[in-house]
């Protein structure tokens, strides 16, 4: 019987097998970051480990970077930056520490420098490492004690999960987006719907994603509950790593594009699980709840908790919309909005900012709008652009490179009761600030409501 | 970590699905670079609610959170472990976990026990009928305990035994470190490296 991609890339990277034992997997690559790495590394100098292989392991500073520029002004966070240092000089880790050029959130350096390639295992103590899932790879989120197994070893004891496919059939209509997609795809399995599993994102509308499309799908996997997301890598995966600083060049490059074209799910494979979506009927999707399965089409209103049979749902959409501040039946193109986030590892990428400035182009934004680059890499490809000028003459702030307003660990957070309009990908309570209220958007439905300060779809403009 | 056998202790009923693990730990407590001191940031925005559960008096000094269904999901910080244990908690009932925390919590000695969601239910129902009942979970014999009821639960033996044993991964994976440098030797010269 044929094999899932997901089987394939597993395979080859068990060191070890044993009956009624987790696989031993060989881990790739590993991102490191301030947050969930410091309990790690004092693991490791207390039991008088070393990293096993520095030169597979790379860290950026990200969650609590301020996005104006100057020093950390909350102590607390300047300490985890300062103790991410000294940890990466101690044990010989590349670090690239706020105001360097290849600083970023650390989902979106990995793929802009050609770390990230097909067929690889990749972690990260960070759930949406599954983003790197999009160039055909098996990436996971991991918790700080397998952070430091992985420091020590290398490797990762898992048990292969199960495999998913979700078939997208049809193309997108104009105006609809990866993010609209993989909103639909969540509200439809719920947060739940992919958990134990591997997901395979397939079909046609998959295929004529961008990267950067198919990046932001992967990269809200997690939401889904699932373990990891992937694409098969296909001519547009190469093309986007080809000429990047990792990626393999030369004769080398051949060896591993040909090896990467066998990088598919057979034809005969059987996945344990299989979801149908139609891409041709959906248009822009937004959150109207406090998890990212409460989502439903802009044109939509918000639901009635009666509406929904299972009495689990029932009472969390009660609870949601009692938190969110909402009314069963108000059309979600009325909710207006203080605050629009354009950024993240889930639309902080160079398609995502010409997105929301090919709205904002010659508008006005009448909401306190930010954008913020996921990369210093991003920020200097907007800058060439002049991307950034648009943003500035449409009266929204232009910043550095951070994950910033996603979980509001730098200074860029809601009040209580301020509701946004995001670009990111959790919409829990408190998620951007305690009391904060999210809705879950595209970039280009986020620049068109920082036009007109309610939820707005592009094409009501 | 800490060895789980079994636990006999009183139970908190948390009706509530999705707990995701910003619920369980908001961020601002994600900042410490030490493993202590993370039961003040346990639901901390929802403590703050007089009526939330935690607060109740009947239950403190509950040991066994008895939650709705996706308890867990979300971010990966195991801060929401350590969170849950230096509060006093050892295990955690639910129908479904977030994959991350379940594995988050089998590496710190915080045992996920997932029953169907009925069992759940009736255990909630229990404990809120008579908060002074004592629910025992038995990982040797994988069941929950409770009045005259009992239902089991699944664990894979692999994970029981690193539980029961108290067992670091570490240690468990160096015995294996022949197989990963013979690994290493064999793999493709083109994979990246950071250097
Ligand atoms: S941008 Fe948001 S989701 Fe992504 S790594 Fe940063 S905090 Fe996490």
């Amino acid at each position: 019987m044929g094999r899932t991609l997901a089987e394939k890339v597993w395979e080859q990277h068990v060191v070890r097998r044993a009956e009624g034992e987790p696989d031993l997997l060989y881990i790739d690559l590993h991102l490191i970051h301030e947050v969930t790495s410091p309990q790690a590394f004092d693991g490791l100098r207390m039991a008088g480990r070393k990293v096993r292989r520095p030169e597979l392991t790379i860290a950026t500073e990200d969650h609590n970077v301020p996005t104006v520029l100057g020093p950390i002004s909350d102590p607390v966070s300047r300490t985890q930056v300062e103790t991410l240092r000294k940890n990466c000089a101690e044990f010989g880790v590349r670090l690239h520490p706020m105001g360097d050029a290849g600083q970023g959130v650390v989902h979106i350096i990995g793929p802009q420098f050609g770390l990230t390639q097909p067929g690889m295992t990749i972690v990260c103590g960070d759930s949406h490492t599954s983003t790197h899932g999009a160039f055909g790879g098996i990436a996971f989120g991991i918790g700080t004690s397998e952070v430091e197994h992985v420091l020590a070893t290398q490797t990762l004891p898992s048990y292969r999960p199960k495999t998913m496919a979700i078939e997208v059939s049809g193309e997108l209509p104009v105006g609809v987006t990866a993010k609209d997609l993989i909103l639909a795809i969540i509200a439809e399995i719920g947060t739940g719907g992919g958990q134990g599993h591997i997901v395979e994102y397939r079909g046609e509308a998959i295929r004529k994603l961008s990267m950067e499309g198919r990046m932001t799908i992967c990269n809200m996997s997690i939401e889904a509950g699932a373990r990891a997301g992937m694409i098969a890598p296909d001519e547009t995966t190469f093309a986007y790593l080809k000429g990047r600083a990792h990626a393999p060049s030369g004769a080398a490059w051949d060896t591993a594009v040909e090896y990467w074209r066998s990088l598919r799910t057979d034809d005969d494979a059987v996945f344990d699980k299989v979801v149908q979506i139609d891409a041709s009927t959906l248009t822009p999707f937004v959150t109207w709840g406090t998890n990212p399965g409460q989502g439903a089409p802009l044109d939509a209103a918000v639901p009635a908790p009666e509406s929904f049979d299972d009495p689990i749902a029932r009472s969390a959409a009660e609870r949601a919309l009692e938190y969110m501040d909402l009314k069963a039946g108000t059309p979600l193109r009325e909710i207006a909005v203080d605050t629009v986030f354009v950024g993240s590892c889930t639309n902080g990428r160079i398609e995502d900012l010409r997105a929301a400035a090919d709205i904002l182009r010659g508008r006005r934004v009448v909401t306190r709008t930010l954008i913020v680059p996921g990369s210093m890499q991003v920020k200097r490809a907007a800058e060439e652009e002049g991307l950034h000028e648009v943003f500035k003459a449409a009266g929204a702030e232009w910043r550095e490179a951070g994950c910033s307003m996603c979980l509001g660990m730098n200074p860029d957070t809601l009040s209580p009761g301020e509701r946004s309009a995001s670009t990111s990908n959790r919409n829990f309570e408190g998620r951007q600030g305690k009391g904060g209220r999210t809705h879950l958007v595209s970039p280009a439905v986020a620049a068109a409501t920082a036009v007109t300060g309610r939820l707005t779809a592009p094409a009501d403009l | 970590m800490d060895a789980f056998t079994t636990h006999t202790g009183r139970a908190v009923p948390l009706r509530r699905s999705n707990v995701d693990t910003d619920q369980i730990i908001p961020a601002v407590w994600l900042k410490q670079v030490s493993r202590t001191g993370f039961e003040k940031g346990l639901f901390s925005a929802w403590r703050e609610d007089p009526s939330f559960v935690l607060n109740d008096p009947a239950y403190q000094g509950a040991s066994i959170l008895v939650s709705g269904p996706d308890f867990g999901t979300g971010s990966s910080r195991e801060h929401a472990v350590w969170a849950l244990q230096q509060y006093g908690f050892r295990a955690v009932i639910s129908a479904r976990f977030g994959d991350i925390f379940r594995s988050n919590s089998t590496k710190m000695g915080l045992l996920p026990v997932v029953l169907p969601g009925d069992t759940v239910e009736a255990i909630q129902a229990a404990v809120e009928a008579d908060p002074s009942l004592e629910l025992t979970v038995d990982l040797r014999e994988r069941e929950v305990r409770w009045g005259s009821e009992k239902a089991a639960f699944e664990i894979d033996d692999y994970t029981r035994w690193r539980l029961l044993e108290g067992l670091d991964d570490i240690g468990l994976t160096l015995r294996a470190a022949d197989a990963i440098t013979e690994y290493e030797n064999g793999r493709q010269r083109w994979l990246p490296t950071t250097a």
